[in-house]
């Protein structure tokens, strides 16, 4: 993307944040739906931005393993679980067996360690003899993989709630402008941008970087000049399970790292389809523009027709856009030929 | 030795068109028939017909369903768990709308009417294609979903929103609720899914079965020889959804006897896909097996486990059960990435020159 | 039809040649329906490990109830409704005492089942709850309270907290949207138009960790005087955080007694202190029945006992819930015979006569713990008692009296409910005299 391009998102953003705000006032008016409120909007317009890029963070680990491998990994959500739990399984497990207070630093150290692990199995046990099979039967195999993640990651830590403390404020909030957000999900949030441009970076300068881009586009040239298959996969999956690591902390440490934490996998899905499943600033914009309309839709029209809509909404929304780009927003142009 | 079709000749294009050309097959499915309708019922006590053989039949209409969709038209769906809410919920409010109704048409119209929620959501088709197409039916299951859940009328304003499946007779058994005995389900269940697993193997052998797996190999190229993407895409929506409704209906009034709309939710949806992609993309005999293989692993597993050592906690046996079962499915994927369905036919192949090498 | 009696009567008079020979050690069989994996394990585990911990605790110090030791079998069912219906496939046997399935899902989709079976179904605070109305559902028992009356009980804590009135109020209810969370819908619809509040509320999808827009709403929309909560599992901890993250004030933020335990609260911490629920029991450990747990079944070890979850409100419900089923089963005994084992159809004349009084409840090590019930043949549900209860940060403890709630509405309501149900499946209720 041209920083000119950015430019234009953003001005398009604002506006268009302030044109839905005026359509509910509108229907506000009219009596469609309960009430509108400026302050309110720009309130859970925040809150569903900050949300949004929560998201994005699960959704990150399933572009990047689908861009490397055309892998939909369907294992990602599990990936999140298992990282949260070791990481505090450690540190409990430290406190308990040996006695020392771990840091959480160095347990985040050794469960980036753990990750990589996990990674090279996965390549090794399911990917590799695996090679050259159709799509859909890739996708089964992760689904075999987030069963198996599930189970284990229980048998070893244990299904009991574990909290998560990398001391950040629960309850603290800010209100710039009168407008409260939450200082938790801020800092996720800052985390989030940062992590993604980090990975821009990376994949976009470095030598890694540009091999993987070479596999995503074709994996036999790409072999064919000498890129080898194997180490780049294997590197993308961990990348993945750190990013799922990160995920992990930032939704663990909200709720409590427990097994629901796989089932976020769920919340990431549109936000793909949406900003289409091979690129990572479509996952940022596609987590945006999904926390954003499931928050104000929920609060405005949900209201009106029962509540509980946010699932269906965002896969609704997907969907539209969908009709008019099926490649998402972000995807690369689907060239058919016969 | 056994399984040779050296011998066999056809003299008619009937004979040579027809499901099961070689006579050992024949045999062997009328064997199976026969042991499922005259020995199952007698040998099989409450709690392997309630447990096992009720849900796999009932799977196996489902899996039927998207098969159609998925394995011959090759559009990958998730909205399998909303559209048996729609079967469930249609009945329903049928039943219990108009009682004098027969229980049998009942469930035919869920499926219609199935079939018409399936064609709207199946409209993006048209131009969604791959894993894109299937999130957006996942739009449909969380839309059919919540839409159970949420209004009132559904549920003829049950205050739990749970449904209760109201007993219905046919010839003077009751078949349907918790009235009915297992063996009177089992065997309702066996002759439905027989029959319409007959129509389905007729389907996909027809013109517009063909039509569907020429879309499903290159919808371009099909489009190309003539064949209309717009109906064949949209047909095999509507009759996947109906099978997949009536397996709802089902579920809701022979297998559980009550039921709430999050019974049907995602994971439903999955364990169907699971069931398809396990068994065999494109075959009648996968869906079976896939729900076979699905319904009965875990619970052998838990089962077995608990057999083999009591003392060991359930929390760990659900664990390995857990671990064991996707250790499965990979497995079986490296090994026959095709499927129960295709291993079936190696084994076949294997069969014919038994016990000689060659 | 003739083979079959025959075998029927063979098998009656082996049975009653087998229960005929003296000093044969009997046991009672009680099937456990346990989630100790999926989603709502933190929960689960608890409970499971209260009820095998009372039952080892009356094998171990009365050796058995009258001589008749318990022993049980468990199924994990992950609180998924078709596993449990397999589950109690599985455990089933006219000798099963009990079953509890410890999830309002798995309840509807057993209350016809074990009612064919004759088995009881103890519902303890969560299923069905016009189920509480005898005649039509003989099988199922609500006992200590219902959805109904906890819905109830919050609406007179409420108004006695806003001094005796709660006109013009504004009251929200937070809900997980399912057939659980549905259920007090209801009671507080007719009760806002009794009271005079404004009742609001606010579906939650499963598994609750989204809930953003929710607290959103609550807390800088609506602001209600009161929220109320039905949750389970992870939406519990996440209405907290959420709570506290819009700066809800914690002690207006009640949460019925399926959300008051301590998975709930800490992964909270500090920010969920002030947070109050409906409590069926004491929280903590000093209680005469959780020492003797201590002495009996852990030898006095606190530490391995803590390291089961003991004295963890969630444990404290396993034991009490359990004591009554073992209640149930000696009331039973007394009817049909000490000393030995019992037909789950013989149990539930148990339960239908179970009646706790104070000075029962005060020998089972029970005193305070919580109040008396009595389960008659019309009302299943006991007339118990609840109260409310608070997280200070670091342990809940008991900050209301017992409140009863206003019966006389609530039974009507059942027995309405109850006849259209059986309307609905062709019952004819049974007469209670």
């Amino acid at each position: 993307m041209k920083p000119l391009h950015v430019v234009y998102w953003v001005v398009g953003a604002v506006v268009a944040i302030f044109a839905i705000g005026a359509f509910h006032l509108a229907l506000a008016e009219i009596g469609w739906i309960p009430f509108f409120d400026w302050t309110f909007y720009f309130e859970v317009a925040a809150a569903g931005l900050l949300q949004g890029v929560m998201y994005s963070l699960v959704a990150l680990g399933f572009v990047l393993i689908f861009k490397a491998s055309g892998i939909f990994n369907f294992a990602q959500g599990s990936l999140v679980l298992f990282a949260a739990l070791t990481m505090v399984g450690l540190m409990e497990f430290a406190e308990r067996e040996l006695g020392i207070e771990l840091h959480w630093t160095i347990s985040f150290l050794l469960t980036v360690g753990v990750m990589i692990a996990v990674a090279i199995a996965i390549e090794r046990l399911v990917l590799r003899p695996l090679v050259n099979q159709p799509q859909i039967i890739l996708f089964m195999a992760t689904i075999g993989i987030f069963y198996f993640m599930d189970g284990f990651g229980q048998t070893l830590w244990g299904s009991d709630v574990k909290v998560l403390d990398v001391g950040m404020p629960i309850a603290a909030a800010v209100e710039p402008l009168g407008v409260r957000m939450n200082v938790y999900d801020l800092i996720a949030a800052g985390v989030g941008a940062v992590l993604v441009a980090v990975l821009a970076v990376f994949f976009q300068y470095t030598r890694i970087g540009r091999a993987l881009r070479a596999v995503a586009d074709d994996h036999q040239a790409a072999l064919s000049v000498g890129i080898p298959l194997k180490t780049i996969w294997t590197i993308v999956w961990s990348v993945a399970g750190v990013v799922a690591l990160v995920a992990g902390i930032m939704w663990g440490g909200k709720a409590g790292v427990q097994f629901s934490l796989a089932l976020i996998a769920f919340k990431a899905l549109p936000v793909l389809i949406l900003g289409g499943f091979t690129s990572i600033p479509g996952a940022i914009v596609g987590g945006l523009i999904i926390g954003y309309g499931e928050q104000v839709a929920e609060n405005f029209v949900g209201l009106a027709i029962g509540g509980a809509i946010q699932d269906w909404f965002a896969y609704m929304l997907a969907l539209v856009f969908l009709l008019f780009r099926p490649q998402g927003l972000f995807g690369e142009r689907i060239i058919e030929r016969v | 030795m056994f399984y040779r079709e050296t011998g066999q000749f056809k003299t008619s294009y009937a004979a040579d068109q027809s499901i099961f050309p070689i006579l050992q097959d024949k045999i062997g499915v009328l064997l199976i028939l026969a042991i499922a309708i005259c020995v199952v019922p007698f040998v099989a006590d409450n709690y392997l017909l309630e447990t096992i053989f009720v849900p796999v039949l009932v799977f196996s209409m489902a899996a039927i369903g998207l098969n159609i969709l998925t394995g011959y038209c090759g559009q990958l769906s998730l909205g399998t768990g909303g559209f048996m809410a729609c079967g469930a919920f249609f009945s329903y409010k049928l039943a219990t709308a108009f009682p004098e109704l027969n229980i049998v048409l009942v469930f035919l119209l869920a499926g219609a009417g199935t079939a018409v929620v399936g064609v709207l959501f199946g409209l993006p088709s048209l131009r969604i294609k791959g894993f894109y197409l299937a999130v957006a039916t996942l739009a449909a299951q969380f839309f059919l979903v919540w839409m159970f859940n949420k209004f009132g009328w559904w549920t003829n304003y049950s205050a739990s929103g749970v449904i209760s499946a109201p007993p219905r007779e046919i010839f003077g058994i009751v078949v349907t609720g918790s009235g009915a005995t297992p063996v009177v389900k089992y065997l309702f269940l066996l002759f439905a899914v027989a029959l319409l697993a007959l129509v389905a193997k007729n389907l996909v052998r027809s013109r517009i079965g063909r039509s569907w797996m020429a879309i499903r190999d290159m919808d371009i190229a099909a489009e190309i020889i003539g064949i209309r993407p717009l109906v064949a895409k949209l047909s095999a929506f509507a009759i996947s959804s109906f099978y997949i409704g009536v397996a709802g209906a089902l579920w809701a009034f022979v297998y559980t006897g009550s039921v709430e709309a999050l019974a049907f939710e995602i994971n439903r949806s999955f364990q169907v896909l699971f069931m398809i992609i396990l068994g065999g993309l494109g075959s009648i005999l996968g869906s079976f097996l896939g729900a076979i293989f699905i319904v009965l692993l875990p619970i052998a597993l838990n089962v077995g486990m608990l057999a083999i050592d009591s003392t060991i906690s359930v929390a760990l046996v659900s664990h390995i059960e857990f671990m064991v079962f996707g250790a499965l499915i990979i497995f079986f994927l490296i090994v026959e990435p095709h499927g129960l369905a295709r291993l079936w036919q190696i084994g076949k192949e294997k069969l014919r020159l038994w016990p000689f090498p060659y | 039809m003739r083979f079959k009696s025959l075998c029927l009567a063979a098998a009656g008079a082996a049975v009653l040649a087998a229960t005929a020979i003296p000093a044969q050690a009997a046991e009672q069989y009680t099937p456990l329906l346990v989630y100790k994996s999926g989603p709502y394990a933190p929960n689960g585990i608890p409970i499971a490990h209260g009820w095998e911990d009372y039952l080892k605790l009356i094998n171990a110090r009365d050796g058995g109830v009258n001589g008749v030791k318990l022993v049980y079998d468990e199924c994990d069912t992950g609180y998924n409704n078709d596993r449990g219906v397999e589950c109690y496939e599985r455990l089933k046997k006219p000798t099963a005492a009990t079953f509890q399935p410890l999830s309002t899902g798995i309840t509807y989709a057993l209350i016809d089942r074990a009612t064919a079976d004759k088995i009881p179904l103890f519902t303890s605070g969560y299923g069905r709850t016009s189920a509480s109305y005898g005649p039509v559902f003989p099988y199922v028992f609500t006992a200590p309270l219902t959805y109904w009356s906890g819905a109830d009980i919050m609406v007179q804590y409420a108004k006695e907290q806003e001094g005796g009135s709660l006109e013009g109020k504004k009251i929200a209810l937070v809900y997980h949207d399912s057939a659980y969370g549905k259920e007090p819908i209801a009671t507080l619809e007719r009760l806002a138009e009794e009271e005079g509040f404004e009742f609001h509320t606010y579906p939650v999808a499963h598994p609750g960790l989204e809930q953003k827009s929710t607290w959103l709403q609550i807390g800088r929309q609506l602001r209600p005087d009161w929220t109320f909560m039905w949750g389970w599992g992870v939406m519990n901890s996440t209405a907290v955080k959420e709570a506290a993250a819009v700066g809800y004030p914690m002690d207006k933020f009640i949460g019925i007694w399926w959300s008051g335990a301590e998975p709930d609260v800490e992964p909270a911490g500090a920010a969920a202190k002030g947070y109050k629920a409906l409590a069926l029991h004491l929280p903590g450990s000093d209680v005469p029945l959780l020492q003797d747990v201590l002495e009996h079944v852990y030898n006095g070890d606190e530490e391995a006992a803590r390291e089961n979850d003991w004295g963890d409100v969630l444990y404290n419900r396993g034991l009490l819930l359990m004591a009554m089923e073992v209640e149930a089963i000696r009331t039973a005994q007394a009817i049909h015979g000490e000393g030995k084992e019992l037909t789950g159809e013989q149990i539930r004349d148990g339960w239908e006569a179970l009646d706790l009084t104070s000075e029962k409840l005060a020998e089972l090590g029970l005193a305070d713990f919580t109040k008396p019930v009595k389960i008659t043949c019309e009302d299943h549900e006991g007339g118990g008692q609840a109260f409310v209860q608070q997280w200070d940060g670091e342990q809940w403890s008991k900050v209301s009296d017992w409140y009863s709630p206003n019966r006389e509405a609530l039974r009507a309501a059942y027995k309405e409910d109850a006849l259209a149900y059986a309307k609905e499946k062709g019952i004819t209720p049974r007469e209670c005299n």
